[in-house]
């Protein structure tokens, strides 16, 4: 494939963007004139705006959107009683939850993956637990965690753990059982001992694939924790998303999807810092 | 945010601070009869054999034979002298942002649970089943539940283990509504509803046996002919507007929401299936009166006055006020307006005045609890006889609430059981047995 100028894809970017924001602008002005029709000026103030003409309360527009979202960012870090608090200070609930979920799931998954992944047995063993558990959604685990922690918080964190381990688990099982045969020669020829083979062949051999194993890790924990905070509540995005609905507020729940996606994107491109800085090329 | 002028204390002199810490020197007020009944609980610890004593000999009667041996003048006084330091203050109180909450959340912002030396926090909570687990693991001190819940967690109904919780208040009596989908304008007549989806905010509701109740009455098996979702109450309007469901019995303001949405039309207000019937209460854990007397009636006074406040029509505008913000329900307030004020758009295009639409009345009437009962067997939520009497003397704790209640002056029925009008038919607690075989459609 040829190279492409940035200027150009930028460009191209921003117009579909603009066409696709245009049109759905347009959609709505003209769905909005409906013929109203005359009723009762007392009924009609009990009403919502849409309802006045008969018609039903429409999907925001980009420009109501638009308004929303600057007032939000006007003043982001407010508190305003355990239920009504800025939209940074949800984000950075929710970032400290997915983070400690993921540290822990670091944590268990790269030293047992290196286990699992040099001991063919171990891998035969721990392969079946392995593939029915890494399909469960997070929403079927959370019912089990409330039980057993009893602690709404703990739980989410718990839900994260869970969900984000297994393609750290099995990236690393798979980098560690698949390093050449000649490198692992190579050092016992040269007498290494089992640690030292550990952490100066395997570990920098592997390391981009479990770094691509933290990297899937990291974007399911973030998917995870909306869904684990509408569940539980409190506090964080999912959480701030569940409220919004509750009052049937769309603009403010697009606004979320925005929010959810670059603070995703980001997380994924911080992890891609890490993975070309342990890139090795033959 | 405002505050708001508040009753002043049932004691009746103008004193500022806590109410009532100045109670009358010789123990004849409030705390003297605390330390009656708490004398009697303990020399008496079954409830049953406690109340038929009382039923047979008279409260006086009783009292006097316990203090033969007792010195209770003294410990009356003791008590009347010391007012007890509350065991805990700063609380925490789980609630759904539906207005049955009103009292529980309206005691925050006007200032109730200050009053009584609470720091209270309520917290919005995102389900029944998330406030249920919450309750269970001791997160909450104190929770918004629908009436059915205690009954059923106590049971040991739709939980790993019985869970000993109490209702210690009722919130709210009537406000609830069958919100039907615009589409169905021309199908007012449930023998129509043969194949319609109903959302339901949860199993052991009100709403649930209410909405049963009433299919029933017209023909209808609300388990073969129509089918019934648990739907959490903010996603009811959603999945309306989606033509999920084709309606549902809900929890306001979200049948008001439907309609200032342009989405449905109310069809029925269920006070007029039963006139005064309970739908949510202010739940505690069944040991909170014993454990923590202090707290517990302290609690119990903020929510009760709450509530008292909250029944006054007067009182509904500046309500609706306090509570539709971001910080509680979350909602436009004239929705919340026209919910309490009962004056309200019916989606029909009628403006419709019906002050009672909610009510606020704190007493848990124990035929209340037998009524859910009935309806717990006749659905097959229970699956075996229980001593109805018993369990609803455990679960809906009307001495506590009628005490409560008689220290602020308010009227406190002679007897927990009375007489209910259920869909014209008559409901007699003390018959509750032959009241559930003279259903037809029935599990």
């Amino acid at each position: 494939m040829q190279a492409v100028p940035a200027w150009k894809a930028a460009l191209l970017s921003l117009a579909i963007l603009a066409v696709f924001l245009g049109a759905w602008e347009l959609a709505l002005k003209a769905g909005a004139a409906g013929g109203g029709a005359a009723i009762d000026p007392e009924y009609a103030a009990l009403l919502g705006q849409a309802a006045q003409q008969g018609g039903r309360t429409p999907m925001p527009a980009p420009s109501q959107i638009a308004v929303r979202l600057w007032e939000l960012l006007r003043d982001p870090f407010y508190v305003r009683g355990p239920n009504d608090q800025g939209i940074g200070i949800q984000v950075a609930w929710s970032l400290g939850r997915v983070l400690l979920g993921f540290l822990i799931a670091a944590v268990v998954a790269i030293p047992l993956g290196f286990v699992i992944g040099m001991s063919p047995l171990l891998n035969a063993a721990l392969n079946p637990f392995i593939q029915v558990l890494r399909p469960v959604s997070p929403l079927a685990w959370m019912p089990l965690a409330l039980f057993t922690i009893q602690d709404s918080s703990i739980s989410a964190i718990f839900v994260i753990f869970i969900c984000s381990i297994w393609p750290m688990l099995m990236n690393t099982a798979f980098g560690v059982a698949n390093v050449r045969r000649e490198w692992l020669n190579v050092a016992r020829t040269l007498e290494a001992g089992t640690w030292r083979t550990a952490f100066r062949v395997i570990l920098p051999a592997a390391a981009p694939t479990i770094l691509t194993g933290m990297r899937i890790s990291i974007g399911i924990a973030w998917l995870v924790i909306v869904a684990a905070e509408m569940l539980v509540g409190g506090t964080g995005i999912g959480y701030w998303v569940w409220n919004q609905w509750n009052n049937l507020s769309l603009a403010d729940i697009v606004i979320a999807i925005l929010m959810i996606g670059l603070v995703g994107l980001a997380l994924d491109r911080l992890l891609g810092l890490v993975q070309r800085w342990v890139a090795w090329q033959e | 945010m405002a505050r708001f002028p508040l009753p002043s204390c049932g004691c009746g002199r103008p004193h500022a601070g806590f109410a009532c810490t100045e109670a009358p020197g010789d123990g004849t007020g409030a705390e003297g009869r605390l330390v009656e009944e708490t004398v009697l609980r303990a020399v008496f610890p079954d409830a049953a054999t406690r109340r038929s004593l009382i039923a047979a000999f008279g409260l006086g009667t009783v009292m006097a034979a316990i203090a033969d041996v007792l010195p209770l003048g003294i410990a009356r006084e003791a008590l009347a002298q010391a007012p007890g330091p509350l065991e805990k203050s700063a609380l925490k109180i789980g609630f759904i942002p539906i207005t049955c909450a009103t009292p529980i959340i309206m005691a925050d912002p006007m200032g109730f649970y200050r009053k009584h030396g609470l720091n209270v926090e309520v917290i919005r909570t995102a389900g029944w089943a998330v406030i249920r687990d919450r309750a269970i693991a001791r997160e909450y001190d104190a929770a918004h539940m629908l009436s059915p819940m205690p009954v059923a967690m106590s049971l040991g109904v739709g939980v790993a283990a019985p869970q000993p919780w109490a209702v210690a208040a009722i919130e709210n009596i009537n406000g609830q509504a069958i919100t039907l989908a615009n589409k169905h304008r021309e199908k007012r007549d449930p023998k129509d509803w043969k194949g319609f989806r109903f959302a339901v905010p949860f199993d052991f509701s009100m709403h649930n046996y209410l909405l049963r109740a009433y299919l029933a009455e017209h023909g209808i098996d609300p388990d073969r002919d129509v089918q019934i979702r648990s739907v959490p109450p903010p996603e009811m309007v959603a999945n309306l507007r989606a033509d999920n469901i084709d309606g549902f019995l809900g929890p306001d303001p979200f049948n008001q929401r439907a309609v200032f949405d342009g989405l449905g039309f109310i069809h029925v207000l269920t006070k007029d299936f039963w006139q005064g019937h309970p739908c949510c209460a202010f739940a505690v854990p069944a040991g909170m009166p014993r454990e923590m007397p202090n707290t517990f009636a302290a609690l119990m006074r903020a929510i009760v006055e709450a509530t008292a406040h909250a029944d006054k029509a007067e009182n509904r505008r500046e309500v609706a006020a306090a509570i539709s913000g971001p910080n509680y329900l979350n909602q436009p307030e004239t929705v919340v307006t026209q919910v309490l004020t009962g004056t309200f758009a019916d989606g029909l295009g009628q403006v419709r005045r019906v002050p009672d639409r909610i009510g606020f009345d704190p007493y848990p009437w124990h035929s209340m609890a037998i009524w859910i009962l009935t309806q717990m067997r006749r659905w097959g939520h229970l699956q075996r006889d229980v001593d109805y009497t018993a369990v609803s003397g455990q679960v809906f704790l009307a001495l506590d609430a009628g005490r409560v209640m008689q220290g602020m002056g308010l009227p406190v029925p002679a007897s927990p059981l009375r007489k209910e009008t259920i869909f014209g038919r008559e409901f007699d607690p003390a018959a509750a047995g032959a009241y559930l075989n003279s259903f037809a459609i029935r599990r």
